[in-house]
């Protein structure tokens, strides 16, 4: 199998992450870019364990995995508590912060 | 170049064009979740690319990987993200709104990034071809490896992921429950 194969695909599915986290408004589809993004990840990782035949890219891997899992977890709760609070979940209208 | 790879005795082609097809499934699927303007069909979008990941994980000789991607997304995380579509009401139908009013400048931005991605890779690894994955034993040789690391040398961060995980969890109840 080409070693260039898998970080290609890494690398589109990165790119269409990045572009989901720019273009979208709403923050749930803005969550299911970073896990787009995530996953590139996973992949580069697995196809690293192979091209250097060792478990620590799968070991990687299943951290990333566990760490995505709690990240989308926190991530929805606080979608909805802005949802609760504002009615609404466009990011673009979230500018209190804004100087 | 990759033509003259393929041909080479040491790649197996048939587990090049399963990795081309499942390739080009997942990419039609990862612009789909992107472009689609229907909430509910993002997220069933995103189910496809997550197993075909899985799949690729299979191909790939990490087979304790794939089943948990399998368990974890495809079971948890979907089921957490369809919960967060219903709980915010986003309409069942397609509807307007989803992107930013400035959402062409992520199309430059995406596209120069696969541009220097592509050029680092191709430039890193040439034409390398990946060993062909090792047949798992009766002992699945590859699984008890991974457990061996996780629980000697990668003990400490092992720990630190469950403390992680434990605050998370108490984190979301937190935010999500209603005084």
């Amino acid at each position: 199998m080409l070693a260039a194969n898998f970080l290609l695909l890494a690398a589109v599915l990165f790119c269409i992450g990045v572009y989901g986290v720019i273009a979208r408004r709403n923050a749930v589809m803005v969550l299911m870019s970073i896990e787009l993004i995530l996953n590139a990840v996973n992949l580069n990782l697995i196809a690293f364990g192979l091209m250097n035949n060792d478990a620590d890219g799968q070991v990687f891997a299943l951290f990333v995995i566990a760490i995505a899992a709690a990240e989308v977890g926190v991530g929805l709760a606080m979608v909805l508590l802005i949802y609760r609070n504002r009615r609404s979940i466009s990011l673009d209208e979230l500018s209190e912060l804004k100087g | 170049m990759i033509g003259a790879v393929i041909l080479a005795a040491d790649v197996n082609v048939a587990q090049n064009v399963g990795f081309g097809i499942i390739a080009f499934m997942m990419i039609f699927s990862a612009l789909a979740v992107v472009s689609t303007k229907n909430v509910v069909h993002a997220a069933l979008w995103l189910v496809l690319v997550l197993a075909g990941a899985a799949a690729q994980y299979i191909l790939a000789a990490a087979e304790f990987v794939a089943v948990s991607q399998v368990m974890v997304y495809i079971g948890a995380v979907m089921v957490l993200f369809l919960f967060g579509i219903m709980l915010t009401r986003a309409r069942l139908g397609s509807e307007d709104g989803l992107n930013n009013p400035s959402w062409w400048i992520g199309i430059p931005v995406a596209v120069v990034l696969f541009g220097l991605l592509g050029y680092a890779v191709l430039d890193a690894v040439e034409d390398g071809v990946i060993a062909e994955a090792p047949l798992a034993g009766a002992n699945n040789e590859a699984t008890v490896e991974i457990a061996d690391r996780v629980l000697f040398q990668y003990l400490a961060p092992f720990f630190g992921m469950t403390f992680v995980l434990l605050a998370a969890a108490i984190g979301a109840i937190v935010l999500a429950r209603k005084d």
